[in-house]
Protein backbone atom coordinates (compact mmCIF):
# COMPACT_ATOMS: atom_id res chain seq x y z
CA UNK A 1 0.00 0.00 0.00
CA UNK A 2 1.23 3.73 -0.56
CA UNK A 3 2.23 5.91 1.99
CA UNK A 4 -0.22 7.97 3.54
CA UNK A 5 1.31 11.21 3.27
CA UNK A 6 1.00 10.52 -0.70
CA UNK A 7 -2.50 9.43 -0.64
CA UNK A 8 -4.27 13.22 0.39
CA UNK A 9 -3.13 15.70 2.80
CA UNK A 10 -3.28 14.98 6.61
CA UNK A 11 -6.77 17.20 7.13
CA UNK A 12 -8.36 15.04 4.56
CA UNK A 13 -6.39 11.55 5.32
CA UNK A 14 -7.17 11.60 8.16
CA UNK A 15 -10.48 12.40 8.43
CA UNK A 16 -13.65 11.19 10.61
CA UNK A 17 -13.52 7.32 9.38
CA UNK A 18 -9.86 7.30 9.51
CA UNK A 19 -8.96 9.24 12.87
CA UNK A 20 -11.68 6.63 14.95
CA UNK A 21 -9.85 3.55 12.66
CA UNK A 22 -6.05 5.18 13.12
CA UNK A 23 -6.88 5.73 17.17
CA UNK A 24 -9.23 2.08 18.19
CA UNK A 25 -6.66 -0.06 16.79
CA UNK A 26 -4.61 -1.87 19.32
CA UNK A 27 -2.06 -2.89 17.73
CA UNK A 28 -1.27 0.89 16.26
CA UNK A 29 -1.93 2.06 19.85
CA UNK A 30 1.01 -0.35 21.16
CA UNK A 31 3.38 0.61 18.15
CA UNK A 32 2.85 4.64 18.99
CA UNK A 33 2.85 3.76 22.64
CA UNK A 34 6.34 1.65 22.44
CA UNK A 35 7.59 4.35 20.34
CA UNK A 36 6.25 7.65 22.30
CA UNK A 37 8.55 5.28 25.47
CA UNK A 38 11.87 5.63 23.15
CA UNK A 39 11.49 9.10 22.13
CA UNK A 40 11.09 9.98 25.93
CA UNK A 41 13.81 8.28 26.96
CA UNK A 42 15.98 10.26 23.84
CA UNK A 43 14.40 13.53 25.48
CA UNK A 44 16.30 12.96 28.09
CA UNK A 45 15.06 14.89 31.06
CA UNK A 46 15.83 13.72 34.18
CA UNK A 47 14.09 11.99 36.44
CA UNK A 48 11.35 13.54 38.62
CA UNK A 49 12.11 16.80 36.77
CA UNK A 50 8.72 19.04 35.80
CA UNK A 51 8.46 19.69 32.34
CA UNK A 52 6.41 21.56 29.93
CA UNK A 53 6.51 19.57 26.84
CA UNK A 54 5.21 20.09 22.86
CA UNK A 55 3.54 17.08 21.35
CA UNK A 56 4.04 17.83 17.52
CA UNK A 57 1.42 16.19 15.29
CA UNK A 58 -0.52 15.07 18.62
CA UNK A 59 -3.20 13.94 16.56
CA UNK A 60 -5.88 12.05 18.80
CA UNK A 61 -3.14 11.73 21.87
CA UNK A 62 -1.77 8.67 22.02
CA UNK A 63 1.36 9.95 22.09
CA UNK A 64 0.27 12.41 24.28
CA UNK A 65 -1.60 10.22 26.84
CA UNK A 66 1.59 8.77 27.63
CA UNK A 67 2.98 12.05 28.26
CA UNK A 68 0.21 12.44 30.61
CA UNK A 69 1.12 9.15 32.44
CA UNK A 70 4.54 9.75 33.03
CA UNK A 71 3.30 13.10 34.70
CA UNK A 72 4.31 16.15 32.07
CA UNK A 73 1.97 18.71 31.31
CA UNK A 74 2.07 19.30 27.21
CA UNK A 75 0.40 21.08 24.59
CA UNK A 76 0.17 19.44 21.53
CA UNK A 77 -0.68 21.02 18.02
CA UNK A 78 -2.39 19.12 14.73
CA UNK A 79 -3.49 19.48 11.37
CA UNK A 80 -6.65 17.62 10.99
CA UNK A 81 -9.88 18.37 13.15
CA UNK A 82 -11.00 14.75 13.24
CA UNK A 83 -7.58 13.68 14.78
CA UNK A 84 -8.01 16.79 17.78
CA UNK A 85 -11.74 15.93 17.81
CA UNK A 86 -11.50 12.64 18.50
CA UNK A 87 -8.74 13.80 21.17
CA UNK A 88 -11.31 15.30 22.92
CA UNK A 89 -13.75 12.63 22.73
CA UNK A 90 -10.87 11.06 24.93
CA UNK A 91 -10.13 13.58 26.93
CA UNK A 92 -6.76 14.38 26.90
CA UNK A 93 -5.00 16.59 29.37
CA UNK A 94 -3.03 18.56 27.21
CA UNK A 95 -4.11 21.82 25.03
CA UNK A 96 -4.88 20.84 21.72
CA UNK A 97 -4.29 23.47 19.03
CA UNK A 98 -5.34 23.26 15.03
CA UNK A 99 -2.13 24.03 13.43
CA UNK A 100 -0.37 23.24 10.75
CA UNK A 101 3.09 23.06 11.74
CA UNK A 102 4.71 24.12 8.03
CA UNK A 103 3.35 27.72 9.03
CA UNK A 104 5.75 28.02 12.24
CA UNK A 105 4.64 28.48 15.32
CA UNK A 106 3.94 31.64 17.25
CA UNK A 107 4.82 30.65 20.74
CA UNK A 108 7.70 32.97 23.32
CA UNK A 109 11.09 32.23 23.34
CA UNK A 110 11.76 29.15 25.54
CA UNK A 111 8.32 28.36 26.38
CA UNK A 112 8.82 24.54 26.07
CA UNK A 113 11.38 22.28 28.01
CA UNK A 114 11.10 19.64 25.19
CA UNK A 115 9.32 18.43 22.30
CA UNK A 116 8.27 15.08 21.03
CA UNK A 117 6.41 13.89 17.54
CA UNK A 118 5.82 10.91 16.64
CA UNK A 119 5.06 9.60 12.98
CA UNK A 120 4.50 13.22 11.60
CA UNK A 121 7.50 14.53 9.84
CA UNK A 122 7.29 12.59 6.62
CA UNK A 123 4.28 14.60 5.90
CA UNK A 124 6.09 18.05 5.64
CA UNK A 125 8.15 16.60 2.66
CA UNK A 126 4.75 17.15 0.34
CA UNK A 127 3.50 20.38 -1.05
CA UNK A 128 0.00 20.87 -0.64
CA UNK A 129 -0.24 23.89 -3.19
CA UNK A 130 1.72 25.77 -5.74
CA UNK A 131 1.92 28.77 -4.08
CA UNK A 132 6.02 29.36 -2.83
CA UNK A 133 5.30 29.63 0.66
CA UNK A 134 4.12 25.87 0.49
CA UNK A 135 7.62 24.26 -1.09
CA UNK A 136 9.00 21.85 1.31
CA UNK A 137 12.04 23.56 2.37
CA UNK A 138 9.91 26.78 3.19
CA UNK A 139 7.51 25.09 5.48
CA UNK A 140 10.55 22.57 7.21
CA UNK A 141 12.95 25.96 7.44
CA UNK A 142 9.83 27.84 9.31
CA UNK A 143 9.35 24.83 11.45
CA UNK A 144 12.66 24.37 12.44
CA UNK A 145 12.81 27.71 12.87
CA UNK A 146 9.51 29.03 15.37
CA UNK A 147 10.28 25.55 16.88
CA UNK A 148 14.23 26.22 17.94
CA UNK A 149 13.15 29.57 19.21
CA UNK A 150 9.97 28.08 21.25
CA UNK A 151 12.42 25.63 23.49
CA UNK A 152 14.30 26.50 25.95
CA UNK A 153 18.43 26.24 25.60
CA UNK A 154 19.51 23.61 26.35
CA UNK A 155 16.76 20.91 25.74
CA UNK A 156 16.22 18.16 23.20
CA UNK A 157 13.62 17.61 20.49
CA UNK A 158 13.10 14.23 19.27
CA UNK A 159 11.22 12.97 16.00
CA UNK A 160 10.37 9.81 14.86
CA UNK A 161 9.11 9.86 11.10
CA UNK A 162 9.51 7.79 7.88
CA UNK A 163 11.71 8.93 5.31
CA UNK A 164 11.42 7.32 1.86
CA UNK A 165 14.87 8.33 0.66
CA UNK A 166 18.08 9.51 2.02
CA UNK A 167 17.50 13.12 0.20
CA UNK A 168 14.65 13.38 2.47
CA UNK A 169 16.87 12.49 5.21
CA UNK A 170 19.11 15.17 3.83
CA UNK A 171 16.47 18.03 3.21
CA UNK A 172 14.99 17.88 6.90
CA UNK A 173 18.49 17.58 8.78
CA UNK A 174 20.22 20.80 6.84
CA UNK A 175 16.68 22.93 7.03
CA UNK A 176 17.36 21.61 11.36
CA UNK A 177 21.11 22.74 11.14
CA UNK A 178 19.90 25.76 9.58
CA UNK A 179 17.46 26.71 12.31
CA UNK A 180 20.69 26.44 14.87
CA UNK A 181 19.29 22.92 15.95
CA UNK A 182 22.38 20.59 16.73
CA UNK A 183 21.61 16.90 16.85
CA UNK A 184 21.71 14.11 14.01
CA UNK A 185 19.93 10.62 13.46
CA UNK A 186 19.12 7.54 15.68
CA UNK A 187 18.33 4.25 13.91
CA UNK A 188 17.39 2.08 16.29
CA UNK A 189 17.60 -1.75 14.87
CA UNK A 190 18.94 -0.69 11.63
CA UNK A 191 19.10 -4.42 10.38
CA UNK A 192 15.70 -5.24 11.24
CA UNK A 193 13.34 -4.73 8.53
CA UNK A 194 10.60 -4.89 10.42
CA UNK A 195 11.83 -3.04 13.75
CA UNK A 196 14.35 -0.63 12.39
CA UNK A 197 12.89 3.13 13.74
CA UNK A 198 14.37 6.31 12.88
CA UNK A 199 14.27 9.17 15.44
CA UNK A 200 15.84 12.38 14.38
CA UNK A 201 17.15 14.00 18.03
CA UNK A 202 17.72 17.43 17.93
CA UNK A 203 19.40 19.94 20.21
CA UNK A 204 18.92 23.31 21.61
CA UNK A 205 22.28 24.39 22.76
CA UNK A 206 24.06 20.92 24.58
CA UNK A 207 20.92 19.34 24.56
CA UNK A 208 21.27 19.47 28.05
CA UNK A 209 23.59 16.27 29.56
CA UNK A 210 26.46 14.92 26.81
CA UNK A 211 26.25 16.32 23.68
CA UNK A 212 26.87 13.12 21.37
CA UNK A 213 23.94 11.87 19.53
CA UNK A 214 22.48 8.76 21.74
CA UNK A 215 23.08 5.48 20.15
CA UNK A 216 20.89 3.34 18.54
CA UNK A 217 19.52 0.12 19.76
CA UNK A 218 21.02 -3.21 18.25
CA UNK A 219 19.83 -6.50 17.32
CA UNK A 220 16.40 -7.45 17.46
CA UNK A 221 13.62 -5.74 18.96
CA UNK A 222 12.88 -8.01 22.03
CA UNK A 223 12.68 -5.23 25.02
CA UNK A 224 9.37 -3.69 25.58
CA UNK A 225 10.63 0.50 25.66
CA UNK A 226 7.91 1.51 28.04
CA UNK A 227 9.72 -1.36 30.11
CA UNK A 228 13.64 -0.23 29.56
CA UNK A 229 12.04 3.44 29.65
CA UNK A 230 10.69 2.78 33.42
CA UNK A 231 14.31 0.78 34.64
CA UNK A 232 16.30 3.45 33.67
CA UNK A 233 14.09 6.17 35.24
CA UNK A 234 13.97 4.19 38.68
CA UNK A 235 17.16 3.69 38.12
CA UNK A 236 18.25 7.39 38.35
CA UNK A 237 15.83 7.99 40.63
CA UNK A 238 17.46 5.63 43.41
CA UNK A 239 20.75 7.15 42.64
CA UNK A 240 19.73 10.60 42.73
CA UNK A 241 18.62 10.68 46.55
CA UNK A 242 18.16 14.01 46.74
CA UNK A 243 15.22 14.17 44.12
CA UNK A 244 11.72 14.66 44.84
CA UNK A 245 9.04 12.41 44.72
CA UNK A 246 6.25 12.53 42.16
CA UNK A 247 3.02 13.64 43.45
CA UNK A 248 0.74 10.97 44.34
CA UNK A 249 -1.88 10.19 41.72
CA UNK A 250 -5.28 10.40 42.84
CA UNK A 251 -8.02 7.10 42.66
CA UNK A 252 -10.33 8.61 39.95
CA UNK A 253 -7.65 9.35 38.17
CA UNK A 254 -5.78 5.86 38.33
CA UNK A 255 -9.25 4.62 37.27
CA UNK A 256 -9.42 6.18 34.67
CA UNK A 257 -6.02 4.91 33.25
CA UNK A 258 -6.77 1.77 34.36
CA UNK A 259 -10.31 1.38 32.06
CA UNK A 260 -8.39 3.42 29.27
CA UNK A 261 -5.56 0.22 29.06
CA UNK A 262 -8.42 -1.96 29.33
CA UNK A 263 -9.89 -0.40 26.38
CA UNK A 264 -7.10 -0.46 25.04
CA UNK A 265 -6.82 -4.69 25.03
CA UNK A 266 -4.06 -4.59 27.84
CA UNK A 267 -4.67 -8.11 29.47
CA UNK A 268 -2.51 -7.53 32.83
CA UNK A 269 -4.61 -4.14 33.78
CA UNK A 270 -5.01 -5.15 37.87
CA UNK A 271 -8.72 -5.65 38.88
CA UNK A 272 -9.94 -2.09 40.76
CA UNK A 273 -10.23 -2.98 44.95
CA UNK A 274 -10.59 -0.77 48.33
CA UNK A 275 -6.71 -0.19 47.91
CA UNK A 276 -6.86 1.61 44.65
CA UNK A 277 -4.75 4.90 44.81
CA UNK A 278 -4.76 4.42 48.07
CA UNK A 279 -1.43 6.23 49.52
CA UNK A 280 1.25 3.46 50.04
CA UNK A 281 3.95 3.60 52.64
CA UNK A 282 7.20 4.82 51.50
CA UNK A 283 9.47 1.70 51.09
CA UNK A 284 13.00 2.12 51.35
CA UNK B 1 -8.63 22.86 26.47
CA UNK B 2 -6.80 26.35 26.01
CA UNK B 3 -6.16 27.30 29.38
CA UNK B 4 -3.68 30.70 30.31
CA UNK B 5 -0.68 28.42 30.69
CA UNK B 6 -0.34 28.08 27.14
CA UNK B 7 -2.13 31.42 26.20
CA UNK B 8 0.59 33.12 28.20
CA UNK B 9 3.19 31.68 26.02
CA UNK B 10 1.53 32.33 22.37
CA UNK B 11 2.03 35.50 20.16
CA UNK B 12 0.26 35.96 16.68
CA UNK B 13 2.56 34.59 13.84
CA UNK B 14 1.15 35.81 11.34
CA UNK B 15 3.41 37.40 8.56
CA UNK B 16 5.19 40.57 9.35
CA UNK B 17 3.90 40.46 12.95
CA UNK B 18 6.70 40.40 14.83
CA UNK B 19 6.32 43.42 17.16
CA UNK B 20 3.40 44.36 20.24
CA UNK B 21 2.19 40.76 18.94
CA UNK B 22 1.22 39.34 22.71
CA UNK B 23 -0.64 39.13 24.25
CA UNK B 24 -3.80 38.07 22.23
CA UNK B 25 -6.76 39.47 23.28
CA UNK B 26 -10.05 37.12 24.51
CA UNK B 27 -13.13 38.37 23.25
CA UNK B 28 -16.54 36.52 23.85
CA UNK B 29 -15.13 33.56 25.84
CA UNK B 30 -17.09 30.47 27.44
CA UNK B 31 -15.49 28.92 30.35
CA UNK B 32 -15.22 26.38 32.43
CA UNK B 33 -13.02 25.02 35.41
CA UNK B 34 -11.70 21.62 35.30
CA UNK B 35 -10.37 20.58 38.42
CA UNK B 36 -6.17 19.28 37.96
CA UNK B 37 -3.60 17.85 39.98
CA UNK B 38 -1.83 20.65 42.08
CA UNK B 39 2.08 19.95 41.59
CA UNK B 40 4.07 22.57 43.47
CA UNK B 41 7.57 21.72 41.68
CA UNK B 42 5.92 22.27 38.08
CA UNK B 43 4.54 25.62 39.40
CA UNK B 44 7.95 26.84 40.96
CA UNK B 45 9.68 25.69 37.59
CA UNK B 46 7.37 27.30 35.38
CA UNK B 47 7.21 30.67 37.42
CA UNK B 48 10.57 32.37 35.06
CA UNK B 49 8.84 31.85 31.91
CA UNK B 50 5.31 33.73 32.63
CA UNK B 51 4.96 37.44 31.64
CA UNK B 52 3.48 38.42 34.44
CA UNK B 53 1.63 41.34 33.71
CA UNK B 54 0.23 39.51 30.60
CA UNK B 55 -1.10 36.67 32.72
CA UNK B 56 -2.73 39.00 35.13
CA UNK B 57 -4.57 41.32 32.67
CA UNK B 58 -5.59 38.30 30.71
CA UNK B 59 -7.22 36.46 33.62
CA UNK B 60 -9.23 39.73 34.64
CA UNK B 61 -9.99 39.69 30.74
CA UNK B 62 -11.86 35.95 32.01
CA UNK B 63 -13.28 37.30 34.89
CA UNK B 64 -10.90 35.52 37.29
CA UNK B 65 -8.94 38.43 39.83
CA UNK B 66 -7.08 36.24 42.09
CA UNK B 67 -3.67 36.74 41.20
CA UNK B 68 -1.84 39.72 42.78
CA UNK B 69 -0.86 42.81 40.01
CA UNK B 70 2.65 42.55 40.98
CA UNK B 71 4.24 39.12 40.54
CA UNK B 72 5.01 38.54 45.15
CA UNK B 73 8.22 37.82 46.01
CA UNK B 74 7.53 35.15 48.33
CA UNK B 75 6.28 31.95 46.92
CA UNK B 76 4.01 30.11 49.63
CA UNK B 77 1.31 27.65 49.25
CA UNK B 78 -1.34 30.15 48.73
CA UNK B 79 -0.01 31.74 46.04
CA UNK B 80 0.82 28.66 44.44
CA UNK B 81 -2.60 27.68 44.71
CA UNK B 82 -3.94 30.76 42.85
CA UNK B 83 -1.70 30.37 40.47
CA UNK B 84 -2.43 26.97 39.85
CA UNK B 85 -5.67 27.16 39.65
CA UNK B 86 -5.59 30.40 36.89
CA UNK B 87 -2.79 28.62 34.67
CA UNK B 88 -4.45 25.15 34.82
CA UNK B 89 -7.98 24.51 35.60
CA UNK B 90 -9.50 27.79 33.74
CA UNK B 91 -10.29 26.04 30.06
CA UNK B 92 -11.57 28.68 27.70
CA UNK B 93 -13.80 26.43 25.53
CA UNK B 94 -15.46 29.07 23.12
CA UNK B 95 -14.46 33.06 21.94
CA UNK B 96 -11.43 34.24 20.31
CA UNK B 97 -7.92 36.20 20.41
CA UNK B 98 -7.47 38.76 18.89
CA UNK B 99 -4.11 39.44 18.19
CA UNK B 100 -3.04 43.48 19.58
CA UNK B 101 -0.51 44.38 16.92
CA UNK B 102 -2.34 43.44 13.40
CA UNK B 103 -6.35 42.43 14.65
CA UNK B 104 -5.61 39.02 12.98
CA UNK B 105 -8.50 37.09 14.79
CA UNK B 106 -7.92 33.45 16.04
CA UNK B 107 -11.12 31.74 16.82
CA UNK B 108 -11.54 29.19 19.79
CA UNK B 109 -14.09 26.45 18.84
CA UNK B 110 -14.73 23.24 21.40
CA UNK B 111 -11.64 24.48 23.62
CA UNK B 112 -9.20 24.27 20.53
CA UNK B 113 -7.85 27.75 19.26
CA UNK B 114 -7.66 27.47 15.45
CA UNK B 115 -3.90 29.29 14.26
CA UNK B 116 -4.27 28.30 10.78
CA UNK B 117 -3.10 31.49 8.67
CA UNK B 118 -4.34 32.34 4.73
CA UNK B 119 -1.62 32.02 2.33
CA UNK B 120 -0.99 35.62 2.07
CA UNK B 121 -0.65 35.43 5.59
CA UNK B 122 2.18 33.35 6.01
CA UNK B 123 5.68 34.30 7.27
C1 LIG C 1 0.45 9.03 12.16
S1 LIG C 1 -0.36 10.39 12.92
C2 LIG C 1 0.47 10.48 14.50
C3 LIG C 1 -0.35 11.09 15.59
C4 LIG C 1 0.25 10.98 16.99
N1 LIG C 1 1.53 11.65 17.09
C5 LIG C 1 0.38 9.51 17.39
O1 LIG C 1 1.48 9.09 17.70
O2 LIG C 1 -0.63 8.81 17.40
C6 LIG C 1 0.28 11.77 12.02
C7 LIG C 1 -0.33 13.10 12.44
O3 LIG C 1 0.41 14.17 11.87
C8 LIG C 1 -0.50 15.22 11.60
N2 LIG C 1 0.08 16.16 10.63
C9 LIG C 1 0.47 15.92 9.37
N3 LIG C 1 0.91 17.04 8.77
C10 LIG C 1 0.78 18.04 9.69
C11 LIG C 1 1.04 19.44 9.67
N4 LIG C 1 1.51 20.05 8.58
N5 LIG C 1 0.78 20.16 10.79
C12 LIG C 1 0.28 19.56 11.90
N6 LIG C 1 0.02 18.24 11.98
C13 LIG C 1 0.25 17.48 10.88
C14 LIG C 1 -1.70 14.47 11.07
O4 LIG C 1 -2.87 15.27 11.07
C15 LIG C 1 -1.77 13.28 12.01
O5 LIG C 1 -2.58 13.52 13.11
ZN1 LIG D 1 -0.53 39.78 14.59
Amino acid sequence: MSRPELQAPPEIYYGDIEATKYTKNTRNQQIQADMTYRALELLNIPPEEPAFLLDIGCGSGLSGEILTEEGYIWAGADIAPSMLEVALEREVEGDLFLQDIGQGFGFRPGSFDGAISISVLQWLLNAETSHPTSSPPHRLNRFFTTLHSALKNPSRAIFQFYPSSDDQIQLITSCAQKAGFGGGLVVDYPNSKKAKKVFLCLFVGGGGGQQQIPKGLEGEDTEDSKVRFERRRERERTRDRSGKRKSVKDRDWILRKKELYRKRGKDDVPNDSKYTGRRRKPNF
Amino acid sequence: MVRLITHNLLACHAKGCNANNFPLQFKDVEIEIREAEFNPDFLRGFLPKIEWKALVDSARQIGDTSLPAEQPEMVDDDFLKSLHHVLLELHIEEGSMTCPNCSHVYPISNGIPNMLLAEHEIA
